[in-house]
């Protein structure tokens, strides 16, 4: 790529962030999904395996929600660095779990 | 109530009842004292504030990290030497076992942590901005709350060593001994709360130069065009960016257990001590790389400025870096192969740490290959990394030497382990960034370092290094394992950890002259005039004058070619003319601010708090720090422009100095 020649912080050229209107989506959605597993949890309305799923579906989905409405993913111009960080992150995200569970089963079982 | 206080102060606050402390206590007081003093006699407290405390150029940031960073190298290197003292002699009573254990901790944590890593963001700051020819880094104001969490973070640190009492479970501070149960003292918050407010700083760091290095390089310059320093600080500030969170996680449980009774890693309650370790040695494992890497990047650009020569394979070089930078989140587990995760667990973490041992090899031969035919000149960066290259090569191949998981069982934490460390730490981490410190030093102050003396420490050090660890490599195949503070007379370990302490105690005299070199330099200062100081400078930071000013490049480089200035002094020689030049225009600039200091103190107060449990203390610290933010939040009053007829201005002296 051709070096942005301009000093970064001049006011004329930050790309878009968002309108209110996507902000107060994002934001109803995300309190939605947090509050979701915590009334499941508290009032204990599902058995344990398929309360840990729906756990894990909300925070997915909360995820999801955070990148596209607070992180503008879908926004960015090219190259697309972001996409690229989150790929690795990604990565290296279900390498420290999966890492994690593989070296810990092994622990207590031996 | 007086009384109250008194006996507070004496029996809980303040460490009393050690020499070596009480010692230090009263000279960190009377210095304290001599500061405000020369301060306010010199008539230098606004100086102080308006140039240094709320600066944000990132040449004087970088500056104050390479201050701070030698600081405590200096307290790190006392802690090294009180342990070689110690261990000199069988059964020697100079440190009782506490208080060793108190050294040996901080004596760690301090060089990794408050030493290696500001020296390194000192060498980002001042260089990484200069060689891509950009202004300042992205986000000026970010620098500046970086670098000032660092340092408050390091206050923290280092205040317990006379308030508190010093954190003693080791430089991971593994539980359960740094739980409450272990550690019931203060220790061990302080550690937490040091670590956790530095460690902010550095992530917002590798942020940083993420984003400067992708997004403010000059016109025209491709990636591959970058010069290998700079790939180097990106490869490293990716690395920083995913492993320091899960050290702020790691920490972050472990603070909930001490400080709330939860039982992530505690022995009962369902917790999981081996949980910590394996979650600490994931940032863990990426932070050695994180620091080893730019002193690569140090050695790469040095390495083909001295002999006058293209670096050899680029391109592997900057595959090596970046793939060793994604490897090194995969061979954490090697640091505890003795934790009995099975055998296929043990097998596949030895090997992807002999894989990653392969791109490190690929470097020394591009090195080598650099200097091959080249006209070398011996200046003092290119002996110390003429000096790293074999001395890296040892340390790498006992690495891998320990990478063998069956044979690990043996050198597991012995001297072996220690040896080998401290071999690829000081021999590559502390003689790269001194390579990268000397090399740019006239950069940072306009002139060079007094070469007879430098030579002196570079030898002192050199032997002292080898005298030093050497002999530890066999004592931990004799089976002298780390943190013991003692050991008796019939083991046999008494002639090699002799010659070990002389070791010691010869790199800390190199040190001595390392400080004399620095005022020997300041006194019969000889200014270097010509930007280029060593004649052989081949990236842009070389193009412009000594020290910068402040806004670095009056007019924005046009980039056609690695290595930009060594082909412009090329083009010059042969006759073709420099392009005219473009007329000024006015520099978009950021301004200076208080807010990252005053943030930086709010966090100190409120990570003091919680140390103490203090609730008084720590609430304000913690509006301090939301105020602050909502403060910045309202603030657009953040950059102006340097008019045309002020760059002329400032040029003009410059041109005129030549």
């Amino acid at each position: 790529m051709g070096g942005p020649n301009t000093h970064g912080h001049g006011h004329d050229e930050h790309e878009s962030h968002g309108s209110l209107k996507s902000y107060v989506i994002g934001f109803v959605l995300s309190i939605v999904l947090t509050i979701l597993p915590l009334v499941v949890v508290l009032n204990d309305m599902m058995d344990r395996t398929p309360t840990l799923i729906f756990i894990m579906i909300m925070a997915i989905l909360q995820f999801l929600v955070q990148l596209f409405f607070f992180m503008h993913l879908r926004e960015e111009k090219k190259p697309r660095f972001n996409v690229m960080a989150l790929i690795f992150g990604v990565v290296i995200l279900i390498t420290i779990i999966a890492g994690s569970i593989w070296i810990m089963t092994y622990n207590s079982v031996g | 109530m007086l009384k109250e206080f008194w006996d507070f102060l004496m029996n809980d606050f303040f460490i009393t009842g050690d020499p070596l402390i009480l010692g230090a206590q009263v000279s960190i007081g009377l210095s304290m004292v001599a500061i405000v003093i020369a301060l306010s006699y010199f008539k230098k407290w606004r100086w102080l504030w308006t140039e240094w405390l709320t600066t944000v150029d990132h040449k004087k940031i970088g500056i104050m990290y390479v201050i701070a960073a030698l600081l405590m190298l200096f307290r790190g290197g006392v802690d090294a030497l009180l342990i070689r003292t110690q261990l000199a002699m069988p059964q020697l009573e100079f440190l009782h076992a506490g208080h060793y254990n108190a050294i040996f901790t901080t004596h760690g944590v301090i060089m990794i942590l408050f030493m290696a890593m500001p020296l390194m963001f000192g060498l980002f700051n001042i260089v990484v901005p200069l060689q891509i020819g950009a202004r300042d880094v992205a986000f000026p104001y970010l620098n500046s709350l970086s670098f000032w969490l660092f340092f408050f973070g390091a206050m923290l640190f280092n205040v317990s060593f006379v308030i508190g009492g010093s954190p003693d479970a080791g430089w991971l501070a593994y539980p359960p001994l740094s739980e409450l149960s272990g550690s019931p003292g203060l220790g061990q918050d302080f550690y937490i709360w040091g670590i956790q407010i530095s460690g902010i700083g550095s992530l917002a760091s590798g942020i940083n130069f993420v984003v400067t290095i992708l997004k403010m390089r000059a016109p025209g310059m491709k990636l591959m065009q970058m010069p290998m320093f700079t790939w180097s600080v990106l490869s490293s500030s990716i690395t920083i960016m995913f492993a320091f969170p899960i050290l702020t996680v790691t920490l972050f449980l472990l603070f909930i257990d001490r400080y709330l009774g939860a039982h992530f890693f505690t022995l009962d309650g369902g917790g999981n001590p081996m949980m910590y370790i394996n979650l600490i040695w994931m940032w863990g494992h990426p932070e050695v790389y994180i620091v080893i890497l730019p002193a690569f990047g140090v050695f790469s650009d040095v390495v083909s400025a001295f002999s006058k020569k293209k670096l050899f394979g680029y391109k592997s070089m900057v595959f090596a870096l970046m793939s060793i930078s994604f490897f090194s989140f995969f061979t954490w587990l090697h640091h505890f192969f003795t934790m009995g995760s099975g055998a296929d667990v043990n097998a596949f973490f030895a090997v992807t740490t002999m894989l990653i041992a392969i791109p490190t090899g690929v470097k020394v031969f591009n090195w080598l290959f650099t200097m091959f035919r080249g006209r070398i000149t011996f200046s003092q960066p290119m002996l110390w990394t003429i000096a790293f290259i074999p001395c890296f090569v040892v340390g790498g191949m006992t690495g891998v030497m320990l990478s063998v998981a069956p044979a690990d069982f043996q050198f597991h934490n012995s001297y072996f382990l220690i040896a080998h460390f401290h071999q690829v730490l000081i021999g590559g981490v502390v003689f790269g960034y001194f390579a990268g410190l000397y090399y740019w030093w006239p950069k940072m102050f306009g002139f060079k370092l007094h070469d007879g003396l430098g030579k002196w420490a570079f030898w002192l050090w050199n032997i002292g290094f080898y005298v030093c660890f050497m002999p530890q490599y066999a004592l931990g195949l004799m089976g002298m394992t780390r943190r013991f503070n003692e050991y008796n007379f019939d083991l046999g370990w008494q002639p090699l950890n002799i010659v070990s302490t002389v070791g010691a105690f010869i790199m800390g005299l190199a040190f001595i002259f390392q400080v004399w070199q620095i005022a020997h330099s300041i006194k019969f200062l000889k200014k270097e005039k010509s930007g280029d100081a060593w004649g052989d400078g081949r990236t842009l930071e070389w193009s412009i004058p000594s020290p910068a000013p402040m806004y670095n490049f009056a007019r924005l480089p046009e980039v056609s070619s690695s290595d930009e200035w060594w082909e412009e002094k090329q083009r010059r020689a042969n006759g073709i003319k420099p392009k005219p030049l473009a007329p000024l225009e006015p520099i978009h600039m950021p301004k200076n601010s208080g807010i990252p200091f005053i943030m930086s103190v709010f966090f100190f107060i409120a990570g003091f708090g919680f140390v103490w449990h203090w609730t008084w203390m720590l609430v304000p610290g913690l509006i301090g720090v939301a105020v602050c933010m909502f403060a910045r939040s309202f603030d657009y009053d953040t950059d102006y422009y340097i008019p045309v007829d002020e760059i002329e201005r400032t040029e003009a002296a410059l041109k005129g100095g030549h």
